[in-house]
C-alpha cells in the first residue's frame, strides 16, 4: 500500500547532493587519468559505471522501510564479517595488502561494506539499550565485541585506515547515546594509563613505525616526502587554481595514489582555494543534513542509525583532508564520492539511500 | 526476549529506555545532544578551511615557485655492498664508482641538441641515444632516464668541463661491484644481476626496486642480506637547470657487513690451476672443522661480465658450453661415486659382521652370480684378498661378494647415514642431492623388482648410484675426523663496515658416521695403502714429505657387466664424452689429517692418474706452505 507522504517526505537535497558531489569526483578523476601517466585511462569509464551502480544502490537502498535493516542486522553482520574472513583466505590485493574479493570480472573490497553493517548492528542494539543515565561498562561489552572481531579482520588485512575508521564511528555512535558518567571514566583512566604500559612492551621498529606514523617528517622519503609534494600540490593552486586538467604536481605523478587517498590535492591545485572551499562546504551542508534526518526521527534506531552514517561521512572527509594537508596522519582512508574506487563509492551510495529512507519514513512512528 | 539483554531487572526497573523518552514529545534530550554534535562538525570543518587558505593564500605563492619547476625531488643514495675476503684476510671482492649517464628531460632543452652534443664526447651515436629516451616515453620528464653506464674516466672529464652546454645531463655515481680475481672462485662466490620483475612481485624483495643489483648466485645470493647493506636517500631543492640547490633532509644509507669466507685463496688459485684446461671440480676442507678451504669448479666464468653486462653471443656460448661453466660441479652435479663407493660398502660389511679384518675372499679376475659373470677391473685377478687389500687396490670381485650377502637395503642404509643421498645443507643454492637406490625405490621408479646384480653393481659404486662431490668430501673427511659429519662452511666470520664482529660461523655436526673405532681403523689403513703400497691403485699420489691416505675411483659411463663389455669400454674410450670420470679423496697427513680433498676430473679416465696427482699437488701445497709458514 502506497503513502502519499513517502514522496511528500522525500529529501531531495540528500539526492542532489550525492549526485553533485559524485559528480566532482568523476571531474577530479578525469582530470587525474588525463594528465597523470600513472593511472590508465580505463580507471575513470570503471568509476563512471560505478557511480551508476551506486545510484541503483542508493534507490534500492531507500524503497524498503529501514526497520527491515533494524530486523536484519546480525544478518547483515554475519555476511560482511565472513566476506572479511573470505578475504583473509581467498583474498587478493597490492603491495603485499589484501583487500579485494574477486567475483569474475569485478572485485569488491568488503572492509567497506562492513562499515555499514557495523553501524547497522551497532543501532540496533543501542536503541534497545540506550538510556537516559547512560550505558554501563557491561554494557558495553556487547558493542566492544561486535567492533573488535571486524577491526581484527581487517587489521590483519592490512588496512589500518579502514579498521581506524570502524572505531571511529563506533565510538562516535557510542559517545552520542551517552555513556554512564562513571563508566566513561574508568575507561578514560584506563585508556591513559595503558598507553605508557603497551608502549613499553613495544618492539624498537614497532615503536619507530607508530613515530613515523605520526610524525611524517621522521620518513623524509617515504611519506614525509608524499606530504611535501601534497602540500605543494594544493598550495600552488592558490586562490583561482590553475584550471582544469592544468595541474602540475599531478601530471608528474608526484603524488602517491592520487586517484584515490590524494585526490584532493587534485582537485585543490586545479581549482584552487574557490574549489576546495565549495566543495567543503557541500561536505559540511551534508553532515548537517543528515544530523537534521537524525533529529527528525522520532525513533531510536533511525536516529542512531543516521548519526552513525553521518559520522562515517564527518570521519572520512576530516582525516582524508586533514591527511593530505599535513595535519594529521596518513593512513589510507578515502574521501567519501571523490577518491577512485567502486566499493567505497557504493557503501557511500547506500549510505545516502539510507539517510534519505529514515527521513521519508519519519512519519511513521507512533 | 532480546538476547543482548544485559542490565539486571532492578536496574532496568529503576530506569526509562530511550525509546519511552523519545516517545515522549515534550523530551529534547537527543536534541540537545545533536546541536553539540553540529558544534563540533563546524568547528573541524573552519580547521579544514582554515588550513587550505593558509596553504593556498598563505603559503601560496612560495608553494606555487616550488611546483613550478618541481624543486623538491628525491636522490638515492646506494649502499655499499659489503666487502668479500678470505679466511686471511685477502681481499677478494670490492666495489668501484662506475659513472653513469643520465638526462633529465624537463631540464635538457631542446634534447636534441643536448644529445648530438653529447654523443660527441661518449662515442654512441645520436639515434641510440635517442631511442633510449623514446623507449622511456610515459615516465615522468623529471625521472632521470639511464643512457650509458659506466662511462670511462676520459668521457667523464669531458662531459664535466661541458656541462654547461649539456643541460639535463646528470652523471651519477654508483658504486659497482668487482671481483678481482678474474674467474677465481666464480661458483662459490657468485655474481650479481638485475633484479627480475618476477622477483620484485615475489613479495621476498620489498626494500629492492627495479634496475637494483642482487645477488643471483653462489655467496652473493645467500649471503645476500648480509651483504646488501641498506639504503638512504636525500630530499634536495633544485633550480631551474636542475642542479640541486639545498639539501633538506638526508637519511643516511648503511653499508652492507663484510664477509669473510672460509677458502683460502692461494689455495683455491692453486686448485683452479690444476683444473685448467679440464672439466671437474676439487674441493679442500679442513677436516675438523668442515670449514672449505678451496672449492674450484671448471670451466669458469668471468663474473665481471655479469655485472658489467654481456653480449648474447657471450651469454650463448656460456650456456651451450657443453662443459657447463655454470655450474658448480662441487655442490650442483652429481656422477656416479664408482670405487670410492667401496669405502662405503666395506664400513657396512666390517658392522654388519659379514666380515672381519681377516676374512679373505679369492679374486680370479671375475665373479660369477648366477649366469652372468662380474668382471674385477684387473683381469689377471688379485688373489687373496681381505679389507684392507681390496680398499687399497680396489678390488671388485671382494665387494661383489660381500655386496651380494649385505643387499641393496642395508648397503643403502649405511650410505644414507654417511650423508650421501641427501644435501649436505652447505649455504649453497641447489645442492644436488644425489642418489642411494634402494629395492623399494626401483619398484617405485621402474615397477620392476631389484635384480640380484644390480646389487653388486651398486656395491662397487656403479649402477643408479649418484653422489656430489661435496658428498665424498664430507664422507673422506669423516674417515679423517674420527667418524663426526660437519655441515660444510663456507663463512668465516661476519664484519661491519666498521669491523665489529657481527657473527662467526661455529663447526656444526650434522652426524656421525655409522663406524666403531675398530673399522674405522681398518677403513684408513686401507686407504693408507692405496697410497702408500707400490700396488695401491694411488701410489702415484705417494710422495716423501707427507703422510696421505685416499681412494681412487673410476666412474664407468658404459656398463662393465654383460658379455662382450670389454670392447665397448674399449669403443667408450675412444669417444671422449664416454669416458669414464675420474675420482680421487683423500686426507693429509693420515695422523691427525689437516686438509682433505676431493677430485673429479670428468671423463678423465683413471682416478688413478687423472685425478690423485692433482689432490697430491694441492695437499703438499697446503702443507709444506704451512711448515714453511
Amino acid at each position: 500500500m502506497f503513502d502519499r507522504r513517502l514522496v511528500q517526505n522525500f529529501d531531495w537535497s540528500l539526492l542532489s547532493l550525492a549526485l553533485i558531489l559524485g559528480f566532482f569526483g568523476l571531474v577530479t578523476l578525469y582530470s587525474s587519468v588525463t594528465a597523470g601517466a600513472q593511472v590508465p585511462q580505463m580507471e575513470y569509464y570503471k568509476q563512471l559505471v560505478w557511480y551508476f551502480v551506486g545510484l541503483i544502490f542508493l534507490v534500492i537502498s531507500f524503497l524498503f522501510n529501514y526497520k527491515t535493516f533494524d530486523r536484519w542486522g546480525h544478518i547483515i553482520y554475519i555476511l560482511c564479517i565472513s566476506l572479511l574472513v573470505g578475504v583473509l583466505i581467498f583474498g587478493e590485493g597490492s603491495k603485499g595488502a589484501m583487500r579485494w574479493l574477486k567475483f569474475g570480472f569485478f572485485s569488491i573490497q568488503p572492509s567497506e561494506l562492513v562499515k555499514i553493517a557495523v553501524i547497522i548492528i551497532l543501532a540496533r542494539y543501542y536503541s534497545k539499550h540506550a538510556n537516559t543515565t547512560g550505558l554501563t561498562l557491561r554494557e558495553l561489552i556487547n558493542p566492544f565485541l561486535l567492533i573488535i572481531i571486524p577491526f581484527v579482520l581487517i587489521v590483519k588485512q592490512p588496512d589500518l585506515g579502514t579498521a581506524i575508521m570502524i572505531v571511529l564511528i563506533a565510538g562516535s555512535m557510542t559517545v552520542f547515546v551517552k555513556i554512564e558518567r562513571r563508566s566513561f571514566l574508568y575507561l578514560i583512566v584506563s585508556g591513559v594509563i595503558s598507553i605508557p604500559l603497551v608502549w613499553f612492551f613495544l618492539r624498537e621498529y614497532q615503536k619507530a613505525r607508530i613515530l613515523t606514523f605520526l610524525d611524517p617528517d621522521r620518513d623524509p622519503l617515504g611519506t614525509g616526502y608524499h606530504i611535501i609534494q601534497s602540500k605543494i600540490a594544493i598550495g600552488s593552486g592558490m586562490i583561482s587554481g590553475k584550471g582544469f586538467l592544468k595541474g602540475t604536481q599531478n601530471a608528474l605523478s608526484f603524488l602517491p595514489e592520487q586517484h584515490t587517498d590524494f585526490i584532493f590535492s587534485v582537485l585543490a591545485e586545479e581549482w584552487g582555494l574557490i574549489g576546495s572551499v565549495i566543495m567543503l562546504i557541500f561536505f559540511l551542508i551534508l553532515i548537517i543534513k543528515g544530523l537534521n534526518v537524525a533529529y527528525r526521527c522520532r525513533e531510536p534506531f533511525g536516529t542512531i542509525l543516521s548519526v552513525g552514517i553521518t559520522a562515517m561521512i564527518f570521519w572520512q572527509v576530516f582525516i582524508n583532508i586533514g591527511m593530505v594537508m599535513g595535519l594529521m596522519p596518513v593512513v589510507g582512508v578515502t574521501l567519501p564520492f571523490i577518491s577512485y574506487g567502486g566499493s567505497s563509492l557504493i557503501t557511500v551510495m547506500i549510505c545516502i539511500g539510507l539517510l534519505i529512507n529514515v527521513s521519508m519514513r519519519r512519519f511513521m512512528v507512533e | 526476549m532480546h538476547s543482548c539483554y544485559w542490565p539486571s531487572p532492578e536496574e532496568e526497573y529503576k530506569r526509562e529506555t530511550l525509546s519511552k523518552y523519545l516517545h515522549s514529545t515534550d523530551s529534547d534530550w537527543y536534541k540537545r545532544r545533536l546541536t553539540g554534535v553540529v558544534f563540533l562538525v563546524l568547528t573541524a570543518f573552519l580547521v579544514l578551511i582554515a588550513r587550505v587558505f593558509y596553504l593556498q593564500v598563505i603559503e601560496g605563492n612560495e608553494l606555487r615557485r616550488l611546483s613550478e619547476n618541481n624543486c623538491i625531488r628525491l636522490q638515492n643514495i646506494d649502499p655499499s655492498r659489503g666487502l668479500i675476503f678470505d679466511r686471511n684476510g685477502k681481499l677478494l671482492v670490492d666495489n668501484r664508482p662506475s659513472f653513469d649517464l643520465n638526462i633529465i628531460l624537463k631540464d635538457a632543452k631542446p634534447v636534441e641538441h643536448t644529445i648530438e652534443t653529447l654523443s660527441q664526447y661518449i662515442d654512441v651515436p645520436a639515434t641510440e641515444l635517442m631511442s633510449k629516451i623514446s623507449r622511456n616515453k610515459g615516465i615522468s620528464s623529471y625521472t632521470p632516464i639511464l643512457l650509458k653506464q659506466d662511462i670511462g674516466r676520459d668521457a667523464l672529464a669531458a662531459i664535466e668541463v661541458h656541462k654547461y652546454n649539456l643541460p639535463g645531463i646528470v652523471v651519477s655515481v654508483k658504486p659497482r661491484r668487482h671481483y678481482i680475481y678474474k674467474q677465481s672462485a666464480a661458483h662459490l662466490i657468485g655474481y650479481l644481476g638485475e633484479i627480475s620483475s618476477d622477483e620484485l612481485k615475489s613479495g621476498k624483495y620489498s626494500a629492492y626496486r627495479a634496475g637494483d643489483y642482487i645477488g643471483k648466485f653462489g655467496v652473493e645470493k645467500t649471503y645476500e642480506g648480509l651483504l646488501r647493506g641498506k639504503r638512504g636517500g636525500r630530499q634536495v631543492e633544485v633550480n631551474a637547470t636542475g642542479r640541486v640547490v639545498r639539501v633538506l633532509k638526508t637519511v643516511e644509507s648503511f653499508p652492507g657487513h663484510n664477509v669473510y669466507l672460509s677458502i683460502d685463496y692461494l689455495l683455491q688459485k692453486k686448485a683452479e690451476e690444476l683444473l685448467e684446461g679440464l672439466a671437474g671440480a676439487i674441493i679442500a676442507m679442513e677436516p675438523a672443522t668442515g670449514q672449505i678451504l678451496a672449492m674450484a669448479s671448471s670451466p669458469a666464468f668471468d663474473q665481471n661480465a655479469f655485472v658489467d653486462g654481456m653480449s648474447h653471443e657471450q651469454w650463448d656460448s656460456l650456456v651451450s658450453n657443453p662443459f657447463r661453466p655454470m655450474e658448480n660441479k662441487a655442490v650442483n652435479a652429481e656422477y656416479p661415486p664408482a670405487s670410492v663407493y667401496k669405502i662405503v660398502t666395506a664400513i657396512a660389511c666390517l658392522e654388519e659382521g659379514i666380515i672381519d679384518a681377516n676374512t679373505s675372499f679369492y679374486c680370479p679376475g671375475h665373479y660369477k652370480c648366477g649366469n652372468r659373470v662380474f668382471r674385477c677391473w684387473e683381469k689377471r685377478g688379485h688373489n687373496k684378498v681381505n679389507v684392507v687389500k681390496a680398499l687399497a687396490e680396489s678390488c671388485d670381485v671382494f665387494f661383489y661378494q660381500v655386496g651380494q650377502k649385505l643387499g641393496v637395503d642395508r648397503l643403502a642404509w649405511y650410505a644414507r647415514a654417511c650423508g650421501l643421498g641427501s644435501a649436505t645443507g652447505i649455504d649453497l643454492d641447489h645442492e644436488a642431492k644425489g642418489l642411494i637406490p634402494t629395492a623399494a625405490w626401483k619398484r617405485a621408479r621402474t615397477g620392476i623388482g631389484w635384480q640380484l646384480g644390480e646389487t653388486l653393481s651398486v656395491a662397487i659404486g656403479q649402477g643408479y648410484n649418484l653422489t656430489t662431490p661435496l658428498q665424498m668430501m664430507t664422507l673422506i673427511s669423516g674417515i679423517a675426523n674420527g667418524g663426526i659429519r660437519y655441515k660444510p662452511l663456507i663463512l668465516r666470520k661476519v664484519e661491519t663496515a666498521e669491523g665489529e664482529i657481527v657473527n662467526e660461523n661455529n663447526s656444526k655436526v650434522t652426524g656421525r658416521l655409522p663406524v666403531s673405532q675398530r673399522t674405522l681403523e681398518i677403513v684408513r689403513k686401507g686407504l693408507w695403502e692405496t697410497v702408500n703400497k707400490r700396488k695401491g691403485t694411488a701410489w702415484i699420489a705417494h710422495v716423501d714429505d707427507v703422510d696421505i691416505s685416499g681412494k681412487t675411483g673410476t666412474a664407468q659411463l658404459v656398463s662393465r657387466t654383460g658379455s662382450n663389455d670389454n670392447a665397448s669400454i674399449d669403443k667408450a674410450n675412444k669417444l671422449n664424452h664416454l669416458k669414464p670420470h675420474a675420482w680421487f679423496v683423500a686426507y693429509a697427513p693420515s695422523k691427525e689429517p689437516q686438509i682433505a680433498v676431493v677430485v673429479i676430473v670428468e671423463h678423465g679416465e683413471h682416478g688413478s692418474s687423472a685425478a690423485a696427482p692433482l689432490a697430491r699437488e694441492l695437499i703438499t701445497t697446503y702443507l709444506l706452505k704451512d711448515k714453511k709458514g
